[in-house]
């Protein structure tokens, strides 16, 4: 007790043990600016055009500095951890750079020709290497076609998902489980195909947005199957127990306190589902044809949807049709990410909640 | 309401591995009956063929007779379904439902089983809650999170939850053991509390606790690890903790064992 409430003198050799010189914690800061700064003068000094490959020099210096220096004043356990956190750095530098500049560049071009009026106005009555236009057509085709591959994956997915963690035994789960696999590497124009060739030339259905919702489906149920199977597995396998233990027939266990403790994450993972076939090009090339009218039937006639748009767009190779498909492209990618953080909302608002207030 | 348990001849299987061996043993109604015994030996495996909680797990099976008064809960046409609402069961860990709150907790089994009616429910919830003895400390805060109470409290919500649905038994696999002493004291005045209306049947590692709340103490083990559990003796547990008939049950009893 007295060693505790006295101020003990720490014998100098302990204190020697215990502490070491540490830099700043400015340090990696600095470090990193220096390194950029050098890799700057490299490059200048080599005369290198390119600065991807400036910040390459910066960067293997960046990683080389930290060790050298850390080594020197820290020593070399703590080198070694430096190191490794400044590896994870410039990781995250590397995989960020691209990011920005796509999204950068999306909405510096994309800004040009957005406003009302292309939001609201199709490509009716306009020349192709004019200005004007706009992609109301495709906005309503790529809402109908995700809806209606939602509608019909949606469920298909959920109830393989549940089928397979809940009752699945024995060999049909293993073969649904490969089947799911499968399904899960086929490329979109492979699932295109598989449509053009039984609805359109088999059955003999014309074009519609509907048949591109049958193809985005193929590739929607893997993927809510996969995500769905991964949140009912974490739900605890005492919940459902207890549920059971108190005289709840299975199906109201699994609808009353499985899926509420998971729908959260179920619906984060079908709304990257959702995401993921927004951007679909190939299927809805072979099926829904492209338009450059208004159609708001998905089950007759030809429609456009966004994707495709910005690639109709782009092929046609002039300026205006450039601005219209950076545009394009903008609408979608805001189309994903407020899907995306609506799903985030509704999971923040479903999760499970620990704190009393 | 309580009703006397009838085991004969009962072996419980997970797959091809027979993890209990012809048991047979008979619990009183409106006493506590308690399981000790080392761990592996079968005592939980036990208490969940008592409600048919153990075919649950997959591979799990079970021969022999499980009379309650005069009905086998193994017989032909008995639904396990009906069998879990008459035979409750709290487990080791507290395990409130997270999306539900306190209320909801408490009318879950209810609900999920079909009554609506608020004024039904909010009678069976504070009833309940105050046979669980914790409506004092929750009944302010009724529609807050169940997650948000401390373990012990958890652990009560947990009971309050299992005899809301108003069983004839309550089976209780290590309900103490997640706890602190004072939640544990409080958990052990509740059960004795509780045996006036329910037939009661307790697992627990903590012996003490054992000679604290039973009224019969039954005692298992088994000769190897890997081999199937056995039930070594049930007697008062007065005469279990003082003169037991078996040499293990001693050996056990005052930690000589092995």
């Amino acid at each position: 007790m007295s060693a505790v409430t006295q101020d003990a003198p720490t014998s100098p050799q302990l204190h020697a043990v215990l502490t070491h010189r540490r830099l700043p914690r400015w340090a990696p800061f600095g470090i990193a600016v220096g390194a950029v700064a050098l890799g700057a003068a490299i490059g200048l000094g080599a005369g290198l055009t390119s600065h991807v490959q400036w910040g390459l020099i910066a960067l293997v210096l960046f990683v080389i500095g930290t060790y050298a220096i850390t080594a020197r004043v820290e020593g070399r356990r703590q080198a070694r951890d430096r190191v490794a956190t400044s590896l994870v750095w410039a990781c995250f530098v590397v995989a960020v750079i691209p990011l920005y500049s796509l999204v950068e560049t999306t909405i510096a071009d994309g800004l040009k020709v957005l406003n009302t009026d292309f939001l609201t106005h199709s490509m009716g009555g306009i020349i192709p290497t004019e200005a004007g236009g706009g992609v109301y057509h495709a906005i309503i085709g790529t809402l109908e076609q995700v809806g209606l591959a939602s509608v019909i994956a949606v469920p298909i997915g959920m109830l393989t998902a549940i089928y397979l963690v809940e009752y699945g035994r024995g060999k049909l789960a293993q073969v649904v489980t490969f089947f799911v696999d499968v399904m899960t590497g086929i490329p979109s124009i492979v699932s295109g195909l598989f449509i053009l060739s039984f609805w359109i030339i088999i059955l003999g259905f014309g074009y519609s947005g509907f048949a591109g919702s049958l193809a985005l489906a193929i590739l929607m149920v893997p993927v809510v199957v996969r995500s769905t199977e991964e949140m009912l597995k974490l739900v605890p396998n005492e919940l459902r127990e207890s549920a059971l233990a108190l005289g709840v027939p299975k199906w109201r266990t699994i609808l009353r306190v499985v899926l509420p403790t998971s729908i959260g994450g179920i619906l984060t993972g079908v709304m990257l589902a959702v995401a993921r076939i927004a951007g679909e090009t190939a299927p809805v090339l072979l099926l829904v044809f492209g338009n450059q009218l208004i159609n708001n039937n998905p089950f007759s006639g030809a429609q456009s949807s966004l994707p495709f748009y910005v690639f109709e767009q782009y092929s046609l190779g002039n300026q205006y049709a450039y601005d219209r498909a950076w545009a394009a492209a903008l609408v979608l990618i805001a189309f994903v990410m407020i899907l995306n953080l609506v799903a985030r909302g509704i999971a923040r608002w479903k999760a499970p909640k620990t704190t009393g207030r | 309401m309580a009703k006397r348990i009838d085991v004969s001849g009962l072996t419980a299987y997970y797959g091809n591995h027979k993890a209990i061996d012809d048991i047979s043993m008979t619990v009183e109604p409106r006493s506590v009956t308690a399981f000790i015994g080392p761990s592996g030996c079968g005592k939980s495996t036990f208490l969940r063929t008592l409600n048919r909680m153990h075919e649950v797990t997959p591979g799990g099976r079970v021969e022999g007779k499980v009379m309650l008064d005069d009905e086998n809960l193994y017989g032909a046409g008995v639904d396990p379904v009906a069998v879990r609402r008459t035979v409750g069961m709290v487990f080791q860990r507290p395990n409130p439902f997270p999306t539900m709150s306190i209320y909801d907790n408490v009318a879950a089994g209810l609900r999920l089983n079909g009554t609506k009616k608020k004024r039904d429910l909010d009678a069976v919830v504070e009833k309940s809650l105050r046979g669980a003895n914790l409506w004092n400390e929750v009944k302010d805060r009724l529609n807050k999170p169940g997650a948000g109470l401390s373990g012990g409290q958890q652990q009560r919500l947990c009971i309050a939850r299992a005899i809301a649905v108003e069983p004839q038994v309550l089976l209780m696999d290590e309900p103490c053991s997640a706890l602190d002493p004072i939640s544990t004291l409080a958990i052990e005045d509740l059960i004795g509390e509780l045996k006036e209306q329910f037939t009661i049947v307790i697992v627990t590692h903590n012996m003490q606790q054992a000679a604290r709340v039973s009224d019969r103490t039954a005692f298992f083990n088994l000769a190897h690890v890997g081999e199937s559990g056995r039930l070594i003796e049930i007697d008062d547990t007065e005469r279990i903790f003082s003169n037991p008939s078996v040499q293990a049950t001693e050996d056990y009893i005052s930690g000589r064992f092995g």
